[in-house]
């Protein structure tokens, strides 16, 4: 199994190789749709280029809940509800989803995501 | 101008590969105008071939009704130059794919000596991007069959690829309204 570090370098040459960005912008803290510019297409890649790297399947709706996102019973006036927030965290218990929980809008979601987020996705994976 | 970036389709395994081949000539307009007095042919037109080739070959999983558009040229290395008289040999291959993209590798030669190297990411787009297609069936279908892919195309277990009911059909229309 490899280690942290090890996960973090692999991580960082997919985005540095998927994004176009610098090594040093890909920090741990860095959000993946704010920082480093990815954008809905570039997660395609991402996915791929992660997939290929550890040798594991990534189905879709482990890293993007769109279906949580989008169901009435779990969104109310744009933002997810407590129901919501429990379901999320027990699809992506990898996720620090403590600052989205203050105000958790649908709309700000997408921009949660951090490099981080996605070393303990793979990590949970191996 | 037609658009199309390849001549014709000599292998099409359906969600897996297709080869096609783009011969090059002096008559044809890009050359006279990328380089004057050094006719060749734009590698820019060499990625839309492969994304042609690669974008077909996605869309043909859902008879062609998927609407399939290049989304990103992730790798693009060129090696050589081809100029009147040659003939480009693109190999597209799908490397992943899910409900609302793919990625495609393209191997491409020239004279069997490498020429390019690609990667390309292509987005399936869904309704919220509107219902229109992007072809009338009936012209895609006189595309296809001129680019000979009902020709050599087969699934993985070898089976022919029949031109899909719709095309056929839109056609029928079309010649009864002519």
């Amino acid at each position: 199994m490899p280690s942290s570090e090890e996960i973090f370098e692999k991580v960082k040459a997919a985005l540095v190789d998927a994004l176009g960005v610098d090594d040093d912008e890909v920090t741990p803290e860095a959000t993946m749709v704010g920082d480093l510019g990815a954008e809905s297409i570039d997660f395609l890649d991402i996915v791929f280029k992660l997939e290929k790297a550890f040798g594991i399947t990534i189905p879709r709706e482990e890293l993007f809940p769109d279906d949580i996102l989008t169901n009435a019973a779990y969104v109310k006036d744009g933002k997810v509800t407590d129901e919501g927030l429990s379901e999320l965290k027990s699809r992506l218990p990898w996720a620090d989803l403590s600052k989205f929980e203050q105000n958790p809008r649908v709309q700000d979601f997408g921009n949660l995501l951090t490099v981080n987020d996605l070393c303990r996705y793979v990590e949970s994976k191996q | 101008m037609r658009w199309f970036w390849i001549d014709r389709f000599e292998k099409f395994v359906s969600g897996k590969e297709a080869v096609t081949f783009k011969n090059v000539t002096l008559a044809e307009e890009p050359l006279d105008d990328y380089l004057p007095g050094y006719p060749h042919y734009p590698h820019s037109l060499v990625i839309e071939g492969m994304a042609q080739t690669g974008g077909l070959l996605i869309s043909q999983q859902h008879d062609f009704l998927s609407r399939v558009v290049l989304a990103k040229v992730s790798k693009a290395e060129f090696h050589a130059i081809a100029e009147p008289g040659d003939r480009i040999r693109m190999h597209a291959e799908i490397l992943s794919q899910q409900a609302d993209g793919a990625i495609v590798s393209g191997q491409v030669t020239v004279n069997d000596q490498p020429f390019a190297d690609l990667e390309l990411t292509f987005a399936i787009l869904d309704e919220s991007f509107g219902d229109r297609p992007f072809f009338i069936p009936a012209d895609l279908c006189r595309i296809l069959r001129s680019l000979r892919l009902f020709e050599v195309g087969v699934f993985p277990d070898g089976t022919p690829i029949s031109i899909p009911q719709h095309m056929l059909e839109d056609e029928e229309r079309s010649i009864v309204s002519d």
